[in-house]
Order: structure tokens, then C-alpha cells, then sequence
């Protein structure tokens, strides 16, 4: 990439609905990659994640809002030529070798690596003849991440690339895929590990429930993810408990509030402060699923508001 | 890299290695491809050879002639619905069709792919009939014949391949085996492959009308002088429609198949 090239998004969906019958899959989606980023796509199972990935691959078709891959339809060929995918699938055809399926994808592009630089390039060299259904799941892994690879792709995508691996498998795979973005590669990475897009994302966007409900920094996206819940007995208006800095969200359930905040101690002080008859207070650490449901019900970032 | 240099996939480079992946992946699971090749030889050997009394059964046509095209029809049938039908529903389940749908692969490179390996396997199948027809079965054939045979044998496959595509989207990666054994062996005898149709009661001959593998057996036949004797046309014309029919199912249903999530 030079300085010349317009840094339009590589891959993007624009107001994207799916849906699957009368499930809503996608309900509005923007998302862009643009030159030179790692972006991660969080959310729980079901969010729609590998929906999104579909539609980008041009493996479905939205219902409404566009797709694009390139700036292409991204099923037409010459789009798919710029890009390599590493998909959730539960299994390979097991009775060819890597380097086998190597040669025959690099077949598809006009510039592929070699099967042996593509081996090399996931440290898969010494497996390379052995038959797919002998390698183990963190070496099928890494030869499906080679087959991804082979195009020379400017973008890869990678969807929940490292589900069911062992930690030092999934070690090796970041490492993998960071030597990609600094070959200058673009990476759309879905997971729902809040660890793998802190190590990896430069810019994360959290999906849920077919909505994108946050997004910004890993940083930013840890600080809403590592909070606190409050639960209280109290009587104050959800108004006056949101208007307290740093609290993410407030529900309220018949007497009981429920507050989600990074910062438990200044808000737990402003309410015993704005309420002398609280009772019942707890403070548990809310997890990231906890933080996903928070921000569906109150978007704190640009995004649909369903109410 | 030189950037002039635009070089582009070659597509006949991509449809060969396409073809002899396929049947390199069938070779290594001898236990899925050899019964496909094993099951009509043997069925050829047991009721063309071993248990037949070597007299005619039609005018001067043996048993083990007439077998020879309808095992043969049997064996080509075969080797199109588990090569095609059931080999694209295991597939489309295990995602990795998604995986080369993604890709830049020529969408027609999977199907001639597929489509080369069940007419290697139905050729395997037809050469070793033939070879166990002259040498036990008594079985004499001009070169002309026997080649008219083999082409026609061949060229069947196609529809077959269109009926086997058409299963592999509709149906689901573990009822495909079941479901497409239970059209194949019902459909096989129904269609006079097992027994000649023409000592058949004449309800059955009424209903194989209706049944594409009967009318592939009869083109099949005519080379042994052992079949019905209706016209060519009709038989080309209803394996042609069959074979429409069949294309448009498999459009429709890989259409369906891609508004489906899977994993």
C-alpha cells in the first residue's frame, strides 16, 4: 500500500439486516475494515458474528443494506482473489494432505505463495504430507489458517479462529496472525473472547443480538467489559442513579436497583449519600457476558436503540 | 512479485487438480469408494454368473448379457448419487463447502470435479463387467457394440450426476446415505436392472415408464439386441428432460441452502 491508494474500507457492511425466518440475525449493521487494521468482532454466541462474516464473504445476501468486499459484490471472483477466510467448519476433507489442498487453492489466485511458503508461514512445515485427518486440532487449525493465506490476501478473515484450541495453540495463532498485520495484511476477526480482541484488535466492535453496541479501543472496550454490579434496596429514580458518574447502566427490579459500573466504590458512596434508607447492598464483579446484556439494554456507544 | 506480470489462475490447471483431488480423497477411503465399484460387480457375478443356468432368457440373450448393460446402468447410477449426491450433502454439512465457496474457486471447477470422478468410477465399473462377461459369462460382443455400449453407459452417468447434485442440496449430511440407498435399490429393481424387465408382470413394466434408470437401461440394451424395443427418441428425450428437471431442483436448492447458517 502507498500513500496514493484511497483508504476506503476493505470490506464493509452498511445498514445490514438478516434474517433467518422470522429470527433477525442482523438488525442493522454498520461495520468497516479499513487498510491496515485488525478489527475484532465481539459478542456472544448467537450475536450474529459469523452472520456478518457470511454476508462479507458473499455467502449470503442481505435483506436489506449493502455488503461489500472490495467495493465489489463480494461474490464476484476478483474481489474473493484479495481475500482469505478461515471459517468455523466441523471438518476437512481428511484423506489429502496440506500441502495437497495447498496446491490446489493457490491454483485460484494469480500470485499464491508456494504451498511450502504458505506451510511455513503457520510453522506447519513438518506436517505438511501428513493426511489431514492425522493432524491434531491445533495443526488442522493452522493448515486451514495456511489455506486462508495462500491468495497473498490484502484481507483476511477470521472467524472464531481459535475455538476449541489449547492455550498454547491459541498463543501460537495470535502470534501467526499478528506477523500477518505486520506484513501490512487487514484482519476481521470474530471471537467472543474478550482476551483474544485485548490481544490482538486495534479497534473492537461488541455485537449482540444482531446490534453493534459498543465499540472503541480495546482499552475502552475492557474498562465497560471489568466492572462491578451493585445490587441495592432503594427507592431513588433510575434518572438521579444514572446521572452518577461512572455508572455504565441501572435496571431496576421491583425495590431492587441494579447498577453496572468499572468504578464500584465513588458510586457506591454517591448512593449511600443520595439514599439513607438503602439497604441490601451487594457488589459482585460482572463479567463480560454480564457487560454484553448491559450494553444491549443501554447502548452507551453510536448504536440502535431498540427502545 | 513484478506487478506487470498479471499473471491469472489458469482454469484448466484448476479443473485438473480439482478432478484428481476428488478422486485422490475417494481412492484413500476404500471403504466408501470400493463398495460403490464391488456391489454391482458382485451382484454381476452372483445372478449373471454363478446362479444362472447360461441358457437365453430372452430369444438368444443370456442372463449374463443382459446383466452386463444393467449392471452396468446399476454400477454408473451408483457411482453418480454416492460420488455426487451423498459426497455434497456430507460436505454442505461439514461446512467445508462453505469454505471453498468462499474462495475463488470457479463455481463450475466442484462439479466437473465431481462429475470426473463418478464417470472414472462408472468406467471402472462398466470395463470390469465387460472383462468378466467375455471371460465367464460366454458373452461375445463386436468392438463396435461393446463400444456403443460403454459410451452409452458413460454419457448416462450425466443425468444421474444432475439427480445426485439435486440430492446433495436437499438433503441433510446424515439422512443422505439412508435416503439416497432408499431411492437407488427400489428404484434399480423397479427399472428392470436386476431382473429382466420383460419377465416383469405388466403393471411393473407399465410403472418403469415413469423411472429415468429404465429408460438409460434401455438405450444400454439395445446394443445386446435385449431391449423392448421403443424408440431411441423416447428414452433420449425423458433422460433429457430428467436431466433438466433435476438442474433446476439443484439451483433452487443451493439457493435455499445459502439463506441457511450452519455452525
Amino acid at each position: 500500500m502507498n500513500g496514493q491508494v484511497p483508504r476506503a474500507p476493505l470490506a464493509e457492511l452498511n445498514g445490514v439486516v438478516k434474517r433467518f425466518g422470522n429470527k433477525t440475525a442482523l438488525a442493522g449493521v454498520d461495520l468497516a475494515i479499513r487498510p491496515g487494521e485488525l478489527v475484532a468482532l465481539l459478542g456472544p454466541n448467537g450475536a450474529g458474528k459469523t452472520t456478518a462474516v457470511r454476508l462479507l464473504l458473499g455467502l449470503l445476501r442481505p435483506d436489506a443494506g449493502t455488503a461489500l468486499l472490495f467495493s465489489r459484490d463480494p461474490s464476484m471472483p476478483e474481489a474473493r482473489q484479495r481475500m482469505g477466510a478461515l471459517l468455523q467448519i466441523s471438518k476437512v476433507p481428511e484423506t489429502l494432505t496440506p500441502r495437497e489442498h495447498l496446491r490446489l487453492f493457490a491454483s485460484y489466485y494469480p500470485d499464491p505463495l508456494t504451498p511450502a511458503e504458505a506451510l511455513a508461514a503457520v510453522g506447519l512445515e513438518d506436517r505438511g504430507d501428513r493426511l489431514f485427518g492425522k493432524l491434531s486440532g491445533g495443526e488442522r487449525q493452522r493448515a486451514l489458517f495456511a489455506l486462508a493465506l495462500v491468495g497473498r490476501p490484502d484481507l483476511l478473515v477470521l472467524d472464531e479462529p481459535t475455538v476449541g484450541l489449547d492455550v498454547e495453540a491459541r498463543r501460537a495463532l495470535w502470534e501467526q496472525t499478528r506477523a500477518q498485520v505486520n506484513a501490512g495484511r487487514s484482519v476481521l476477526l470474530t471471537t467472543h473472547y474478550l482476551e483474544e480482541a485485548d490481544a490482538l484488535a486495534d479497534r473492537v466492535v461488541v455485537i449482540h443480538s444482531g446490534r453493534v453496541v459498543a465499540q472503541g479501543t480495546p482499552q475502552h472496550i475492557k474498562s465497560l467489559a471489568a466492572g462491578r454490579r451493585i445490587r441495592a434496596r432503594s427507592r431513588l429514580p433510575i434518572e438521579t442513579v444514572k446521572a452518577i458518574s461512572g455508572v455504565t447502566s441501572v435496571r431496576r427490579d421491583g425495590e431492587i436497583l441494579e447498577i453496572l459500573t468499572p468504578r464500584a466504590e465513588g458510586v457506591t458512596a454517591a448512593l449511600l449519600a443520595a439514599d439513607r434508607d438503602l439497604m441490601d447492598l451487594e457488589i459482585t464483579s460482572a463479567g463480560l457476558e454480564e457487560a454484553f446484556l448491559a450494553l444491549t439494554r443501554n447502548p452507551v456507544a453510536p448504536a440502535g436503540d431498540p427502545s | 512479485m513484478n506487478p506487470i506480470d498479471a499473471r491469472r489462475p489458469n482454469l484448466q490447471r484448476i479443473y485438473a487438480l480439482e478432478s484428481w483431488s476428488e478422486l485422490l480423497r475417494a481412492l484413500r477411503m476404500p471403504m466408501y469408494s470400493l463398495p460403490t465399484v464391488l456391489f454391482p460387480v458382485m451382484f454381476y457375478v452372483m445372478f449373471g454368473l454363478v446362479f444362472s443356468s447360461g441358457r437365453p432368457v430372452l430369444g438368444n440373450v443370456s442372463m449374463a448379457t443382459y446383466l452386463l448393460a444393467t449392471y452396468g446402468v446399476f454400477g454408473v447410477v451408483g457411482a453418480a448419487l454416492f460420488g455426487f449426491g451423498v459426497g455434497v450433502a456430507i460436505e454442505r454439512g461439514q461446512g467445508w463447502l462453505q469454505v471453498k465457496r468462499a474462495s475463488p474457486m470457479p463455481p463450475g471447477a466442484l462439479f466437473f470435479a465431481k462429475m470426473t470422478m463418478s464417470l472414472v468410477f462408472g468406467l471402472t465399473i462398466v470395463l470390469l463387467l465387460s472383462a468378466l462377461a467375455v471371460a465367464f459369462g460366454g458373452v461375445t460382443i463386436s468392438v463396435e457394440r461393446w463400444l456403443g455400449l460403454v459410451g452409452t453407459l458413460v454419457a448416462g452417468a450425466i443425468p444421474f450426476c444432475a439427480f445426485g447434485l439435486a440430492l446433495g442440496f436437499l438433503l441433510g449430511p446424515n439422512s443422505a446415505v439412508p435416503v439416497v440407498n432408499l431411492i437407488y435399490l427400489p428404484m434399480g429393481f423397479l427399472s428392470g436392472l436386476w431382473i429382466p424387465i420383460q419377465v416383469l408382470p405388466e403393471a411393473l413394466k407399465q410403472f418403469a415408464q415413469f423411472l429415468p434408470p429404465y429408460h438409460f437401461a434401455q438405450l444400454a440394451l439395445k446394443f445386446l439386441d435385449a431391449s423392448r424395443g421403443e424408440p431411441v427418441a423416447l428414452h433420449l428425450g425423458v433422460l433429457v428432460a430428467f436431466t433438466v428437471i433435476c438442474l433446476l431442483v439443484a439451483t433452487w436448492a443451493y439457493r435455499r441452502d445459502s439463506g441457511k447458517s450452519y455452525g
